[in-house]
Order: structure tokens, then sequence, then C-alpha cells
């Protein structure tokens, strides 16, 4: 057995570890401590399967910034866990429940097994239609030119997720801010942490954003290291958040989406198909298509973490 | 002109079918920017786009007879996504065009900005999130793409879990929750059965997929899975729990959206995935399972629908009943009966899209009227609100499948289909459905017209009650429908129908 | 075995753990945490298909790459969604139940609703 089988298997159990005591941890903020580690052990696994476009997304939004959302909602409801000690299922359910989940883990995992060694593809198409794309990173082209009308929707789906969480305000803060107002003395540790890697990070972004389109990389992952960065600031009440009927704001939400249905529909007009890219046009196109995405997704991310306006708009 | 543009790049009209999707979307994005009243002046002026986009789609799959094509990017699939419209598409779509803006007129009156306010909560949210239901809805409908079609079932999610909550109330937000968790259920069940079927092979259009699909166990796997998902989301019977405490604390316009529209997505999934995905696959055994659960759902259903005391509570219980219907339609899906039985499972979607619609509205008309929804307490109240009751009662006649009304349609193409194909429960099963139905409703209607008169704290406007009367009435119109009108849902079905083996 | 099959079936063990924790945990919280795993199950998936989908040149196939990639951007704003209303329940009513015993209104002229 090789060192770098022995460390798959090693990884594939504390994955499994972690993963089980996020499940069965008693306190939900100790559950929520562990999925955050999860997330980055699963970050490992995805650079084992050579994927290393979703494992920078799983670090950065599946671990990262789904994590900062759930620490603060599991701190937040601490009160609640201690008020009232939930009613679980009856030791009958349970075990049925478990038997059930334990049933369809097995199909699974037989289905995975029986897989074939080598299954069919779409990896060579992708990349015979590369070079029409301009790109070098096959995973920006399945992104933003094959699928760009499913990515141009998911667009229009976090849209969706903002107007849904800012749906639960109450009436009277509605366009008001999320969040706290700045603090006349931000706690120094996270305000430092702030100062030195805000910068950084937003360098990194812009840097993972551009290169995406060559290398692993992309608007998602350099957005979502941005809205890292915002996150981390506003979190050290160095700034706050921005008031909801700001039309700026709603501006850098629409953005992304906005320009890529623009795209789309101008690949109707010049390109013979909607969401096709005019031929030698489509590397700047998608450059385009992909800054704005950057913005809305980088404005996107913190809104949902900050949550529900929570502070009467001042006009 | 990018290359790859081969002959099933896009058939005459196919233009429309991204149109019916991104005008929506459109609207979504401009009326978030925007805000404040124009909001809603956006989102009533694109509704009537999408009503003629819709029936330009209608109108062209009529003529060629032929479904519409339509590849995006010029990359055609399996590396690409194509849109695809057959006959049933394009009945769902002109419904779903009609309703959503019947129950926008509807809530104009009580989801408005006041003019002292630029911008409030509760109508932009409306306007935004209902456009959202559109897009997705046409999305759904319009989707040749497993993975696509699993966008447009987190789209169809986001936009209506807020509408649940949107009076802001503790019950409704619970409700909100527990509709949330299981419809995230329902896309992690279905998108890991779309993961299977990729694995087996690498191809997720539908058209592709179809005659490559083999009963291996991977394809039973993700079969049953997506099946599963997709039960949850359209709230058939054992996964019904969260859909009454949703639907009937909702505002009344956006019960209608969600009882008569939002669940047919789902089940439209549901057929997709066996008629025209898994046409590979027997048949029998699957198609029994989904029967006998709705079978569960119209007794449970309608046996729990006599027992509430809320009209919107009754009304909600009812559609997890008449839920039960459309999936009657599973195990008869092979034969000389194939036909009719798929004629009245769609049947029994639409009329059930514009009755449901109707009484929801009808319901909200009544709760604001006389302060309250408690049916032990509204006797006498059809002599004061005469037009609303009416809409009321039209709606339950289709319910009931009483002639002449889409119900009555629906439940005789399904008894007759049973009863050729010898499998004569599903018959017993809608017929006491529908005796059910007609006791849940008698238990409303009968003491509303007779008795002393309530006390209105306001009469229920003019406008208002005629939207709810013509959905009701176009539930009716549907009896009438020509051979024609089923010929048409025809188009675009492969001759097997469901495999028998 | 390989790092590929490996994965899966994690992943297969996963979604089974997730589903577990969706169905027997009462708090809502932990019910969107067990969500996640099971996503990020689902995803492991797609990535043992992609990399059995290695070809022409490169290590895995792209396109259910890229669809786990617009999956894990789904999920955390499902997530968002449900922790705002998960927050909104507790602000609201100081208790943050799905229990239905919980939410059913005391008898207001004829029997509690279901």
């Amino acid at each position: 057995m090789s060192v770098l089988q022995a460390l798959d298997i090693g990884l594939a159990f504390v994955v499994f570890a972690v993963a089980a005591w996020t499940i069965f941890a008693h306190g939900a903020f100790a559950a929520t401590v562990g999925y955050v580690v999860y997330g980055l052990l699963l970050a490992l696994v995805w650079i084992r399967l050579f994927a290393v476009d979703v494992a920078l997304t799983e670090a950065a939004i599946g671990s990262g910034v789904t994590g900062v959302l759930l620490i603060s909602a599991a701190a937040r409801l601490r009160a609640a866990e201690r008020a009232e000690p939930e009613k679980s299922l009856s030791g009958l359910s349970r075990l049925l429940v478990a038997v059930l989940c334990a049933v369809v883990a097995v199909a699974l995992a037989g289905v995975v097994l029986l897989l074939p060694e080598q299954g069919p593809s779409l990896a060579p198409q992708s990349m015979q239609r590369l070079p029409e794309t301009g790109l070098g990173n096959p995973v920006t082209a399945v992104l933003i030119a094959y699928r760009a009308f499913d990515t141009m929707l998911e667009k229009v789906v976090l849209v969706l997720a903002v107007v849904g969480v800012w749906s639960l305000a109450a009436d009277k803060y509605w366009g008001g801010a999320p969040g706290e107002a700045r603090a006349e003395r931000p706690e120094p540790t996270l305000a430092f942490l702030a100062q030195i890697l805000a910068p950084l990070g937003i360098l990194v972004g812009i840097h993972v954003f551009w290169v995406g389109a060559d290398e692993p990389g992309g608007a998602f992952q350099g957005g979502a290291i941005l809205a890292a960065m915002w996150i981390i600031v506003m979190m050290a009440r160095l700034t706050e958040a921005p008031r909801t009927n700001a039309f700026w704001l709603r501006l850098a939400l629409v953005a992304g989406p906005l320009v890529f249905l623009a795209a789309g529909v101008a690949g109707a007009i010049f390109a013979g198909s909607f969401f096709a890219y005019p031929p030698g046009f489509a590397k700047p196109a998608i450059l385009f298509i992909e800054a704005f995405m950057v913005l809305s997704i980088a404005v996107t991310l913190p809104m949902l973490v900050a949550g529900p306006p929570r502070r009467e708009p001042r006009r | 002109m990018t290359a790859g543009v081969s002959a099933i790049a896009a058939t005459a009209g196919g233009g429309l079918l991204p149109l019916a999707i991104l005008l929506p979307a459109l609207g979504v994005l401009l009326s978030f920017l925007i805000g404040g009243r124009r909001s809603e002046w956006i989102a009533l002026g694109l509704m009537p786009l999408e009503l003629v986009v819709a029936v330009g789609i209608a109108y062209f799959v009529w003529r060629s007879g032929q479904p519409l094509v339509y590849t995006l990017a010029g990359y055609t699939p399996p590396l690409g996504i194509a849109l695809r419209a057959d006959g049933f598409s394009a009945v769902m779509l002109v419904t779903a065009g009609l309703i959503a803006p019947a129950a926008a007129l509807y809530a104009r009156a009580n989801i408005a900005t006041p003019q002292e306010l630029t911008e409030k909560r509760a109508p932009l949210v409306f306007w935004t999130l209902l456009q959202g239901i559109q897009a997705a809805l046409s999305l759904v409908f319009l989707g040749g793409d497993l993975f696509n079609l699993y966008v447009g079932l987190e789209l169809l999610t986001f936009a209506a879990v807020p509408l649940v909550s949107l009076d802001g109330r503790p019950e409704t937000v619970a409700a909100a929750l527990r509709y949330l968790l299981f419809a995230l259920f329902g896309s992690v069940f279905y998108l890991l059965g779309v993961a299977l079927l990729y694995g087996a092979y690498g191809t997720l259009d539908i058209a592709l997929l179809a005659p490559l699909i083999r009963p291996e166990p991977a394809v039973w796997l993700a079969a049953g899975l997506m099946t599963a998902g997709l039960l949850a989301k359209t709230a058939l019977f054992p996964l019904h729990l969260w859909l009454p405490p949703a639907h009937a604390n909702a505002p009344a316009a956006a019960s209608a959206v969600l009882s008569g529209l939002v669940v047919k997505g789902s089940f439209f999934l549901v057929v997709r995935l066996w008629f025209d995905v898994l046409v590979g696959l027997p048949g029998v055994i699957p198609g029994t399972i989904l029967a006998t659960l709705g079978s569960a759902a119209i007794l449970f259903g309608s046996v729990l629908a006599l027992r509430q005391a809320r009209l919107k509570l009754l009304i909600a219980y009812s559609t997890v009943a008449q839920i039960g219907y459309l999936f009657i339609m599973f195990p008869l899906g092979h034969g000389p009966w194939a036909a009719d039985a798929f004629s009245g499972g769609v049947m029994q979607a639409l009329s059930h899209a514009f009755a449901k619609a109707a009484m929801f509205l009808s319901a909200g008309l009544i709760a604001e009227s006389v302060g309250h929804d408690r049916i032990a307490e509204l006797g006498g109240a059809a002599r004061v609100m005469p037009v609303t009751f009416l809409a009321l009662g039209l709606g339950g006649l289709s319910l009931m499948g009483l002639p002449p009304s889409g119900g009555f349609a629906a439940k005789w193409l399904l008894m007759k289909a049973s009863v050729e194909a010898g499998q004569w429960v599903w018959a017993l099963v809608m017929a006491a459905g529908g005796l059910l139905a007609g006791g849940y409703l008698y238990r409303v209607l009968a003491p509303a017209l007779s008795g002393e008169s309530p006390q209105l704290k306001k009469a229920p406007a003019r406008g208002r009650e005629r939207v709810a009367l013509v959905l009701a009435l176009v539930a009716l119109l549907l009896a009438f429908a020509p051979p024609s009108f089923f010929a048409f849902l025809q188009i675009g079905r492969p001759a097997a129908g469901l495999a028998l083996q | 075995m390989t790092s590929a099959t490996l994965a899966g079936l994690v992943g297969a063990a996963l979604v089974g753990l997730g589903l577990y924790g969706l169905i027997a945990n009462p708090q809502p919280l932990r019910k969107i945490l067990a969500f996640n795993l099971m996503g990020s199950g689902v995803f492991l998936v797609f990535g043992i298909v992609a990399r059995k989908g290695a070809a022409a040149g490169l290590q895995a196939d792209p396109v259910p790459q890229a669809m786990v990639i617009t999956g894990i951007v789904v999920a955390f704003a499902a997530s968002a969604l449900a922790v705002a209303l998960v927050l909104r329940l507790f602000e609201a009513a100081g208790q943050a139940t799905l229990d239905p015993d919980a939410w059913a209104k005391p008898p207001d002229g004829g029997a509690g609703a279901e």
C-alpha cells in the first residue's frame, strides 16, 4: 500500500468521523465548528479527485461562508437551546430512520462500486470545443459557455434568496441595514485581522477570478474570497452593512445576472442563438460577464450572511 | 455563426422557448432593482407579454404537430442544453400564464404600497417572487436537461417559500421553514439521482437519455431517489405534512399560486421522468406504488378535510387529496387506454389548478369580508356574498368531479382507463374521493346558504370576486374541450408510453 | 481501491448520515447542518463520476465539476434562507421548534387546527 493510498484511507476515515460528530454532537455550536473543519477536509478530498476548481469553491463557500453563517446562527440560538430542550424522536422511530438511512447509503455504495473503470464522459467534447471559447479552463467553459443558461439562472436564484432573506424583516425595518452599527471601538483582534487580511484577500480574490479563465479558479471562487473579506471587515465592526434600499447595493446585487441575461439576448441577435458568443469575441465577452458576476457574488454572499434588516432606515 | 448548429438546433417558433423563461427572470431583476411601486407595474406589464409567449408556443406546437426544440448557446446536447415544448408543456405554460396574472390582479388591493412610503416590504417581495415563480415554472415546463430542471426546481422553491411567511406571523414562518426543509430534502435526492444517471450514461438531455435507459441498479436507484424527492415537493402522501399549514396561512393570492401552480411543477417533472426518460424501465410496479400512494392521499386528505374548522385549512387538505388523483395515471401508461389515462391526468392538473386557485381567492375574500374563516360561523354568508360563494361552489364542483366540469372530464377519463385496464380499484377510490369531496364541500356551502347572515366588515370588491369567478368558470369550461385538445396533449408522447414488461 | 472509489463510498456514507440528521434531529439548525452534509455527499458522488470520466488529457470530466460548483452555491443560498427563517422564528416567538403542537393556536371557535 503506497503512502498516497494510506493517506487517502486516513483522510476518508477522518472526514467520516468529523461528519458523524457533526450529526451526533450535543451542542449546535460544537457541531457547527465541526462542520467547518469537515468542509476544509472535504476540500482536500476534492484535490485528491483532481477537481481543483471544486476544492476552491468548497473551501471558500461550502466551508468558509456557510461556516460563518451557521456559527453566528448557532451562537444566537444558544439561548433557545438551553431554554427549551427539544422533544426528540422515540427510540423505535430513531431505529427505523437509521435503518432507512443505512439502506439508502448501502444501495448508493453498491452502485458506486459498480461504476465502470472508465465511464462515459463529456471531457473529449469539452476539450474539442474549448478553442472556440478562447479559454484554457474547461470547467469555466462549461459554466460560462456550454451551460451558460444554468449559471445565469443560478444567479437569479441568488437574487431570490436575498429577497427571501430580506422578506423576514419586520415592516418597520424594511429598507434599513442588517447587522449592528459601526462600533465606536471595534474589537481589536478582529480589527487587526481584518486590516491585515482584507487588502491581501482582495488581491487574491481578483487574481483567482482573473486566472480562472485558464487555470483553476473563476468568478465564483474569486467572488467568494472578496465576499469573505467584506464579511471579516463587517464582523470586526470596522464598517457597517449597507442600507437594503440603497440603489447601489441593489444594482450590485443584480448586475451579474442582468449583464449575463443581456449577453444572452445579445447572443441571440449577434450569434444566432441565446447565450451564444460571436466567434472571436468569446473570451472578452466571457471575462466581461464574469467581472460582473464577481461583483454580484462578492456583494450577495455577505448580504445573505448579514441577514434581514434590523435597524430602521434613517430616511 | 457558432459551429455545430445542427438540424435539431431550433424548430420554427423555438426562439419563444428561452423567451418564456427570460422575460419573467428579467422581471425579477428589474422589480428588485427599481423597487417601490414600480415593481408592481413591471410585473403587471410583463405578464400579458408572457401569456402571449405561452400562447405563441402552444400555437407553434399545434401547427407543426411536433414538439418545439431550442438548443441554447449553439452547443447541442449532450454538451449543451436544449429546451423542449410538447403538448403538455404548452398547456401548462398557458395555465400558469393565466393563473399568475389572476392572482396578481386579486392581490393588487391588499398588497399595495401606500402613498406615504417609497417602498414597502410585502409588495416588493410579492411582486418579485411572483415573477420568480413564473420564471421557475417556465423552466420546469420547458427544460430538456435534467440538471437544468434541478436549477428550475431550486428557483421554484426559493420563490415559493418566502411567500408562505409573507405576513411575518410566527406560525407562517414555522410553516415556511418546514416547507423549505422538505423541499431541500427533495432537491438533494433529485440531484443524487441526476448524478447516478450521468455516471451511467454521460448525458442528462432527456431526448438523448431515454433510448439509453436500461433496467440496471444505478437507474433503479436514481429513479427511486428522484421520484422520492419530487414527491416530497409535490406533497404526495406520506410526504404531505408541510402543505396544509403552508398553503392555509399564506396570503390568499400566494395560496392560489402555491396550490394551483407550484405543486404542479414538481408533478410535471414526475411525469417527465417516468413517461419520457424512464421509458426503458418496466413501469408496472412503480406505477402501482405511485397510484397506491395517490389513493391514500385521496382518502386521507379528504377525510382530514372533513374535520377542519377553518376554511383555508379545509381547502389545503383538499389539495392534498386532489394531488392524489394526479398519480392514478401512472399504472395506466401502457395499452390502448394509455392516451385516456394521460389526458385524464393532465386534465386533472389543469382543472385543479383553476378550481383551487378560484377557491383560495374566494376564501381570501370571505376571510377579509367576514373577518375570519371559521366554517362554523359562516352561516348565511352566501346571501351577502353571492358571487364569492358562487366561485367557491363552482370550483368545488370541479373538485367533486360533477359534470359539467374539467374535474368531471378528468375523473371520467381516469376511471374509464382504469376499468379498461382491469385495475378497478382506482375507479373505486376515485368514486369514494368524489363522495368525500361532496361531503366537505356540503359542510361549507349548505350552512352558508341558509341561516342568519353575518355582518360584513367590508363588502368584497367586485373586481376581485370576478377574478375568482372567471377562474372557476375556466375549470368548468375545460369540460367542453374538443377531441382536438386531447390530440394536442398527445403531441410529443413517445408511442410506447410507460413501458410494460 | 482508488481514491475516487473511496471518495464515492464516503459520499454514500455522508448521504446516509446527513439523511439521518435531517430526519431525526429535532432542532432546525441541526437539520440545516445535516442537509449541508447530505449535499456534500451528493457532490462527492458527482466527484467520483467526474474522476471516472477522465479523458482527453483531463484528469476529471469538467461537466460534473461545474454542476458541483453550481450546487455548492445553491446549497449556501438555501442554508442562508433557512437560517434566516430559524432566527426570525426565534426572535418572533422565543422558540425555534418545528414541532406542530407548539404552533397550534388555542381553540378558537372550534377544534384546533391539524
